[in-house]
């Protein structure tokens, strides 16, 4: 072996050292700042990572993006979806009146909302995007309580990091981190452009996540649960959208 | 290797810029030599580039299925009309394309790889382009000559590609004035463009940077522009590759994977001309 080489070995050798114990000290810090989605293992993790980490660090506080009333898409797309099933269609011939929104978890006083407490909150609208990960997208005023508003009611604990959130559909469940939860913009929503929200939109209640893609926001929502890990939920990866081979971030 | 590549020429004689008419030895005789071309983070840097961007085509093809349809603004949806459609089958039953049946949803993983290419190339594209500024890469290999500039000069190279002629010898160690000026296009150009375009259909950068959307006229124009580079893309490839197969595929493949060039080299031609 060369003098040559042999340094060659040894400055390789101390970069490839450095480099592993730099990746693991950012692992480290990223765990302890909530920068790894729960999605992160597998062949796409590295990508995954990268991008939701980069997000939480660049929009912990912005606003989506807001738009005037004409920008209002009429009529609104109302998206395909799965049949109704039977226990939706109880509460809608009672015109939602029995309607529950339950609130479990890492809170401090567990509750049970009705459509008509939620509409006696402060009420607040946005005007802002819907976005399909297919491509396409619509404007509509948004009109709600945000959900931040609900998580002060019922009191979260400190260790809380998630909040999980089900459909009606027991095939249709989510999460969003708490950063999201207590994004101003987050909204149980139960109003659009002005109106009920209507069930093709995902009435009477649907979880509006603005600042991420249309399939966060999930519709008919009757349950959430406030938790710090997302392990004992389906098989763990956050939501049932990584387990049908979706991103569970999905801000881009 | 064979006795007569022993030649080593010292990598300063063969790099582009220097237009020396002086010839470094008597000698008329043409000799092969083994020389260094590419440099290794050139090389590594290219590869890398061209396996994600093959991975994006495919993932950003997958994704476009799902919604065959372009428009310009803020928003589009199957209500609204569009720019322009691709007559092609969808993989999901929302859109009414014509075809009475669907294609396979493969969004999931296609996205997944699509946005980890992405980093990836990105990431790469910002070592090289760093890199290029340091060790005078961009300056030697990439940024055109005055004399390449003029109007002669320019005609001449664009003239000897209308006449598909097989390039000189001298153009194995140096890219000609349309070969720099369309890689500094890509590089400084539409690399950035797809990137950019790519980051204002993103819900929550644009949070943060509304202007990267607004600018460019609306979420779904970003898109349109996103899918119009692409293309610009596509055909830089195929040009790209038809180059290389015109000037000598496997002398310029073996210059990229083991950045040494074979060569017949006469020691008095000018560099470039």
């Amino acid at each position: 072996m060369t003098d040559l080489s042999r340094r060659k070995l040894i400055i390789g050798g101390l970069a490839a050292t450095a480099g592993v114990a730099s990746l693991g000290v950012a692992a480290r810090i990223a765990q302890k700042y909530g920068l790894i989605p729960p999605d992160h293992g597998g062949i796409y993790g590295f990508g995954e990572t990268l991008t939701y980490a980069s997000h939480r660090l660049l929009t912990r506080h912005s606003l989506a993006r807001e738009f005037s009333e004409s920008q209002i898409s009429r009529p609104p797309l109302a998206n395909e979806m799965p049949p109704l099933n039977n226990a939706y269609k109880r509460l809608q011939a009672g015109g939602f009146a029995d309607w529950r929104l339950t609130v479990t978890g890492m809170v401090d006083r567990p509750a049970a909302f009705s459509l008509a407490q939620l509409k006696s909150y402060p009420r607040r609208s946005q005007i802002t995007q819907i976005a399909c990960e297919e491509g396409w997208s619509y404007i509509a005023e948004w009109i709600g309580v945000p959900l931040s508003h609900v998580l002060d009611l019922v009191g979260i604990q400190p260790r809380a990091k998630y909040v999980v959130y089900f459909s009606i559909d027991p095939d249709w469940w989510d999460s969003i981190d708490m950063s999201d939860a207590m994004h101003p913009q987050t909204f149980l929503a139960y109003g659009m452009n002005g109106d009920e929200l209507p069930i093709g939109n995902g009435g009477p209640l649907r979880l509006r996540v603005p600042r991420q893609l249309g399939y966060k926001s999930v519709k008919f929502i009757t349950h959430l649960t406030v938790t710090d890990s997302l392990k004992g939920f389906g098989k763990g990866l956050g939501s049932v959208e990584p387990e049908a081979g979706y991103a569970w971030y999905a801000g881009i | 290797m064979p006795g007569s590549e022993s030649a080593q020429v010292p990598l300063a004689a063969c790099v582009a810029s220097s237009a020396s008419t002086v010839p470094s030895t008597a000698s008329t005789v043409p000799v092969r030599t083994v020389t260094p071309r590419h440099s290794a983070l050139v090389r590594i840097t290219h590869w890398i580039t061209t396996l994600c961007f093959l991975a994006l085509l495919v993932t950003g093809m997958e994704i476009v299925i799902s919604h065959p349809r372009f428009y310009w603004g803020e928003t589009g949806n199957v209500l609204t009309t569009p720019l322009f459609k691709i007559p092609i089958p969808s993989s999901r039953s929302l859109v009414p394309t014509g075809y009475g049946y669907v294609l396979p949803d493969q969004n999931g993983w296609s996205r997944y790889l699509h946005f980890q290419a992405a980093w990836i190339v990105v990431l790469t594209g910002l070592l090289y382009v760093i890199s290029a500024f340091f060790t005078g890469h961009l300056r030697k290999d990439l940024l055109p000559a005055e004399s390449d500039l003029s109007w002669r000069g320019f005609s001449n190279t664009v003239a000897s590609h209308l006449r598909f002629e097989r390039p000189s010898e001298a153009e194995a160690w140096s890219y000609n004035v349309l070969q720099r000026l369309s890689y500094l296009f890509v590089i400084f150009v539409l690399f950035p463009l797809i990137v950019w375009t790519g980051l204002a259909m993103s819900p929550a950068f644009v949070s943060a940077f509304p202007v990267t959307v607004t600018s460019l006229g609306g979420q779904q124009s970003a898109r349109t522009i996103h899918f119009f580079v692409t293309i610009a893309l596509v055909l830089f490839l195929l040009v790209h590759v038809a180059m290389i197969c015109v000037a000598g595929f496997k002398s310029r493949m073996r210059a990229m994977i083991t950045g040494r060039m074979i060569a017949r080299r006469a020691d008095t031609h000018t560099e470039r001309t």
